[in-house]
């Protein structure tokens, strides 16, 4: 089970990126336990999977419209789904990367996997509790899924 | 025995930089954002080993690299690419902002260690300590 200090590293981490990378500071919002049903899977999810002292999975889910404002943001001309796809596995790694300065080395993380446009093949691990961090910027919102041990 | 190789300088008397980052948007963002005009990018790879063979091919005098990447990591990519040109001059870009995985890499032969995410200000501040680094500042 996460403790709200473990949450905190994910959430100070999200805020990061969007301050820097995106150019532009999102508002997150507190983390919520997944109480029924599976947590939110929007069309472009980036999974990274946690090994080591710590298991399971992290996920940034976001839709077309805020990938293609944030390319833009980043000053990407090339709004391509390829690079749709390659920015939420770029979050997921950033965020999932950044964790390790609180979790330390033993804080293992995978290279990223996509998927895009198929929801169902997001599955976070049955008996772990999933934590949503709700993500708004600009108009936009996304959400980090973090299921761990 | 290690393979060796000797740069061929650029004839503009430029610096050969190559970009390794398995992110496609971040090899594009390094390259777009490079204010450094002593810097001009040869080669980009998108995994350890595509940099250890670009690498062979025509070695770079400066090098950014990503750690977490498929097929060869930029760990044991920059313990290569140093067997080759022992003088390359390495900066690690990388989202794994623990010290030791930091240390492990200097350890290894990286010069410099810039953390993602990054602005274009932090990128050029870092590539600029690494040549004053290694006496390359005008």
């Amino acid at each position: 089970m996460m403790t709200k200090v473990e949450l905190e590293t994910f959430v100070e981490g999200t805020t990061n990126y969007f301050a820097t990378a995106a150019n532009q500071p999102a508002s997150v919002g507190s983390p919520y336990i997944v109480q029924d049903g599976r947590p939110t899977v929007q069309e472009f999810t980036g999974l990274i999977s946690i090994a080591g002292k710590r298991r399971g999975i992290v996920y940034f889910t976001a839709s077309r419209p805020m990938l293609t404002v944030m390319l833009m943001r980043m000053g990407e001309t090339e709004l391509t789904q390829e690079n749709m796809c390659d920015l939420v596995g770029e979050v997921a790694n950033t965020i999932s990367g950044n964790a390790r300065r609180d979790f330390g080395k033993d804080f293992m993380i995978s290279v990223p996997t996509v998927v895009a446009g198929e929801p169902d093949k997001v599955v976070t691990p049955d008996n772990i509790r999933s934590f949503v961090i709700p993500i708004n910027w600009r108009s936009h919102s996304a959400q980090l899924v973090v299921c761990l041990e | 025995m290690a393979a060796t190789a000797k740069a061929e300088p650029l004839t503009n008397g430029k610096l050969k930089l190559m970009i390794c980052d398995d992110s496609n948007i971040i090899r594009r963002k390094i390259e777009r954002e490079l204010q450094i005009e002593r810097l001009q990018v040869i080669a980009t790879a998108s995994n350890g080993k595509q940099a250890v063979e670009a690498f062979r091919k025509e070695p770079a005098d400066v090098v950014t690299m990503d750690i977490t990447m498929p097929e060869m990591d930029g760990i044991e990519c920059v313990e290569n690419l140093v067997k080759i040109k022992p003088d390359v001059l390495i900066l690690v870009i990388s989202a794994l902002s623990d010290k030791a995985t930091a240390i492990e890499a200097l350890k290894k032969g990286a010069n410099g260690f810039l953390c993602k995410p990054f602005t274009d200000r932090q990128l050029t501040e870092a590539l600029e300590e690494l040549l004053r680094g290694a006496g390359n500042d005008d």
